[in-house]
């Protein structure tokens, strides 16, 4: 008896032991992994504008002609190592940067460096209808939206290393959009060998960049993995293998950080920030980011076609109240579309502030004494710019049900939601928008003008001549002045018109294993792994 | 003698896929949907393409004879594509269906090592304080939902203690392709890999999800060992081994183990199904890539051809191992032959 105690004993000790031996459930070696919140929609930055799908690739697989400083929000050279804008604002040379070295894959072998063929060849697909890629894509929804080819006449390749770019009119904001994530360079060569070889889909789903990382392996829902570039033109880190471990579910990417299976995850739910703030082994990492949660009301659909319902609307809701709910303190007030550290912010001090009874009044004013009954469209996923679309509505349902306005809270699986929004089928929908640039142009055209409006990327369905005046005009003067006192107006005239409310101006987190150092925000779009490195 | 009792068997397994494959089939036509797209998994398909299909599913014909084409189809390996990737639906379950079937085959390893002998210890000392810890334990494990334990052990095994790894099979770091889809004989083949390292964070991968699928089959076991092994040291032959002057552990390891086992080949077998069942939510809980994920996916993708395949081959598998275990057993038992 005493005999199978002690064995029974003994087993149980062994299993205790060898439960001991593992540590930490370290990552080896010399890669790091960056949690993601969800897949890539494509490998291509022309064809997408989801921040998920931008974090993922943009700026470990491409380089852009230009970069933005990310501090200051200055142009930086990056591909062109100088440029030159005509006087009469028309005409854009480049200078490319020599011995840039395309990635060597498994199914791309470069035989050149990059020259301006390839600058033409990637611009060129957005703008020509004979460019052979222009039609493996259905849409480019970034440059769409931005009138890329109303915008763009001509681009040339002057000589092997010199790009020009001819432009319909002067445009101030131009720079800016070459410096945004979506206009990563391509490699014709790469082009030409997937023509040649029939397989044009590929340029999307297996990509060649001049980035810091290329690729290696996708497997959807699971993982993306790259591995280092080794003749990256720039100084990077050491980091010979990156995985972009996809986890969509919160609590699990929160889980994986703690048992170090990630180094760095995005978007923590800000309620569990503080649990890592009070852990040294963990960074927290914040950054101002250039965005904006808001409600856009659908112009097209009465009662959100009269000013008065809209700006009732707006005056109901208890704006410090969500700030508060939904984002814990960790977002700012939006009064304007544009964000504060925007430099043609305009601090708009004189209406708009809660007031449930001037609400009423306006309502009746409408024609409305009794108020009517709205569907409230809550977007299903976490966002930077909205964390909880859900509960926020929520909010937006109680307050409105104070001034006599029924809200019915309406949500769609992702994909499902976005179509039926382009088509303009909601009321009134939740969403927001991240920057791309450091430019005011980057808010206000894609998220309130007649353009947008047919792309699908203006919610509000809004199409106003003298809107669209104010922000043409600001674009075509090179003079900051001025340019700024078009903003001024078109924010001005949208706080008249309310055909959306701003509403928070998140800031991103992102919650690191503080070994790794070198990683950076970017407060126009993706995260930049280029310096990152990893102590052990 | 045995043959024609292992025909008979054979004779009852056909009839038992005729009845499962006319049901799968039948599903074709009660989701909703196109039948065409239900049954090849295309979408959109162009009315022209669509005649064409038709044709080939023999759609024009009788029902009897579509289901003859669909069982061929069924063994010519064409099972139509995924809903959601359009893939073929066969490569996506061969990509998952081992994951599940390591998982399955350790947790029951682990139930039968830790299961017979904490059984066997409990009827020897019958009544004893040992006896009542095990018996408690077992009624304890018995009845412990396995997803609450599942989120217990990541509570403290992971997210406390930072031993175990939360999720998947292998430490994302690791390339390993999957060739065979058995991880330990793909990182065995996989190359430019730290091979000892790699395994190392596999086992850790492992090492909770087996624990976890296994603590209900073990405590099943525990408890049917148990009753087994007390029923048989009751019967006579026992008593007169006894008699006849064997040691006690002569007696056990002679006449009581191998007819107190015997049952127990049988319940390996009815509790497959169980088991199967038990590790599709394990799977969930720790994102475990098997066929239970892809199954629970395709669900809630309403990927009908996925959710067919996937039935047909989860219970296939359920029904081949239950009648393994029936032969076996008839097999060690000449009594049950006679049945």
């Amino acid at each position: 008896m005493n005999f199978s105690y002690c064995r029974f004993g003994s087993l149980s000790l062994v299993l205790w032991l060898t439960g001991c031996q593992p540590a930490t459930v370290a990552n080896s070696g010399q890669g790091l992994v960056y949690c993601a919140e969800g897949s890539p929609e494509s490998f291509n930055p022309q064809l997408v504008t989801s921040g998920t799908t931008i974090d993922a690739i943009s700026q470990h697989l491409y380089d852009r002609l230009l970069d933005i400083d990310a501090n200051s929000g200055d142009l930086l050279p990056a591909l062109a190592q100088q440029w030159h804008i005509s006087p009469d604002g028309l005409t854009y040379r480049f200078k490319l940067r020599p011995n840039v070295s395309f990635h060597q894959t498994d199914y791309f072998t470069p035989s050149r460096y990059l020259t301006a063929e390839d600058v033409v060849f990637t611009f060129n697909r957005m703008l020509q209808v004979e460019h052979p890629f222009f039609q493996t894509a259905t849409e480019y929804p970034y440059f769409d939206s931005i009138e890329w080819r109303h915008r763009v006449k001509s681009i040339t390749a002057l000589s092997s290393d010199e790009v020009e770019f001819k432009l319909n009119q002067p445009d101030s904001s131009f720079l800016s959009v070459l410096a945004t994530d979506f206009a990563a360079i391509l490699s014709a060569e790469y082009g030409a060998q997937l023509v040649a070889q029939q397989q044009k889909p590929l340029l999307d789903i297996q990509p060649v960049g001049t980035g810091p990382f290329k690729f290696r392996q996708y497997q959807k829902d699971v993982l993306i993995r790259y591995y280092r570039h080794d003749n990256y033109w720039r100084q990077h880190g050491d980091i010979q293998q990156l995985v972009i471990d996809i986890v969509p579910d919160n609590t699990k990417r929160l889980a994986k950080l703690l048992t170090r299976e990630c180094d760095i995850a995005p978007i923590p739910r800000l309620a569990e920030l503080q649990m890592f703030s009070n852990r040294p082994d963990f960074k927290v990492e914040q950054q101002t980011s250039m965005n904006v949660a808001f409600w856009a009301f659908n112009t097209q659909k009465p009662p959100f076609d009269r000013v008065e319902v809209r700006q009732a609307l707006a005056l109901a809701i208890n704006k410090p109240n969500i700030l508060q709910a939904v984002y814990f303190g960790q977002a700012e007030e939006a009064t304007s579309v544009l964000p504060p550290n925007s430099w043609a912010y305009r601090k708009q001090n004189l209406v708009q502030s809660f007031d449930p009874v001037k609400a009423k009044e306006l309502l009746t004013q409408a024609g409305y004494p009794d108020g009517f009954s709205i569907d409230i469209w809550a977007m299903p996923v976490q966002r930077l710019y909205n964390p909880n679309a859900q509960k926020m509505a929520e909010l937006i349902q109680a307050d409105l049900r104070a001034i006599g306005v029924k809200a019915r809270i309406v949500s769609y699986e992702w994909n499902t939601f976005r179509r039926k929004l382009r088509q303009g089928e909601h009321d009134s929908v939740l969403i927001g928008w991240s920057a791309d640039n450091a430019d005011p142009d980057n808010f206000l055209r894609p998220l309130l003008s007649c353009a947008a409006a047919v792309s699908g990327s203006n919610r509000a369905n809004w199409c106003d001549e003298q809107f669209d005046q104010f922000i043409s005009g600001a674009v075509q003067t090179t003079d900051v002045a001025q340019r700024r006192s078009y903003y001024l107006a078109a924010q001005q005239y949208l706080q008249q018109q309310m055909p959306l409310m701003p509403i928070a101006h998140s800031k991103r987190f992102q919650v690191k294993n503080s070994s790794v150092q070198g990683v950076t925000i970017n407060p126009y779009g993706g995260i930049s792994l280029v310096n990152a490195g990893k102590t052990p | 003698m045995i043959l024609r009792y292992l025909a008979r068997r054979l004779f009852l397994l056909g009839f038992v896929f005729v009845a499962l494959t006319v049901f799968v089939f039948s599903l074709n036509y009660l989701f909703p949907g196109d039948l065409v797209s239900n049954l090849t998994g295309m979408r959109d398909i162009s009315p022209q393409k669509h005649q064409q299909l038709q044709q080939m599913l023999a759609l024009d014909h009788s029902l009897w004879q579509q289901y003859i084409a669909y069982n061929r189809r069924l063994l010519a390996g064409d099972w139509g594509l995924s809903f959601a990737s359009q893939q073929p639906v066969l490569a996506e379950i061969m990509q998952v269906l081992p994951a599940t079937l390591e998982l399955a085959a350790y947790a029951l390893c682990l139930s039968l090592f830790a299961g017979i002998p904490l059984g066997l210890l409990a009827a020897v000392k019958k009544d004893s304080l040992l006896d009542r810890c095990i018996s408690g334990i077992a009624l304890v494990g018995y009845s412990m939902p396995v997803f609450w334990l599942a989120l217990i052990c990541i509570m403290l095994f992971s997210l406390q203690l930072g031993w175990l790894p939360t999720s998947g099979r292998l430490g994302v770091l690791f390339e390993v392709p999957s060739q065979t889809g058995f991880i330990f004989v793909d990182i065995l083949l996989a190359e430019h890999v730290s091979r000892s390292a790699a395994a190392y964070s596999a086992l850790q991968h492992l090492a909770m999800p087996t624990f976890i699928l296994a603590v209900y089959p073990t405590n099943v076991m525990i408890r049917f060992v148990r009753t087994s092994m007390l029923e048989v040291l009751e019967q006579n032959y026992i008593k007169t081994a006894r008699a006849k002057g064997l040691s006690r552990s002569q007696v056990l390891y002679r006449h009581g183990l191998r007819n107190a086992l015997l049952p127990v080949t049988r319940q390996v077998g009815l509790q497959f199904s169980t088991l199967i069942t038990l590790a599709m939510l394990t799977e969930v809980i720790f994102s475990w890539p098997g066929i239970g994920q892809w199954l629970i996916d395709s669900i809630y993708q309403r990927n009908y051809p996925a959710i067919q395949a996937g039935l047909l081959v989860v219970s296939s598998l359920v029904i081949c191992v239950n009648m393994l275990t029936e032969i076996l057993h008839t097999l060690f038992n000449p009594l049950a032959r006679k049945l």
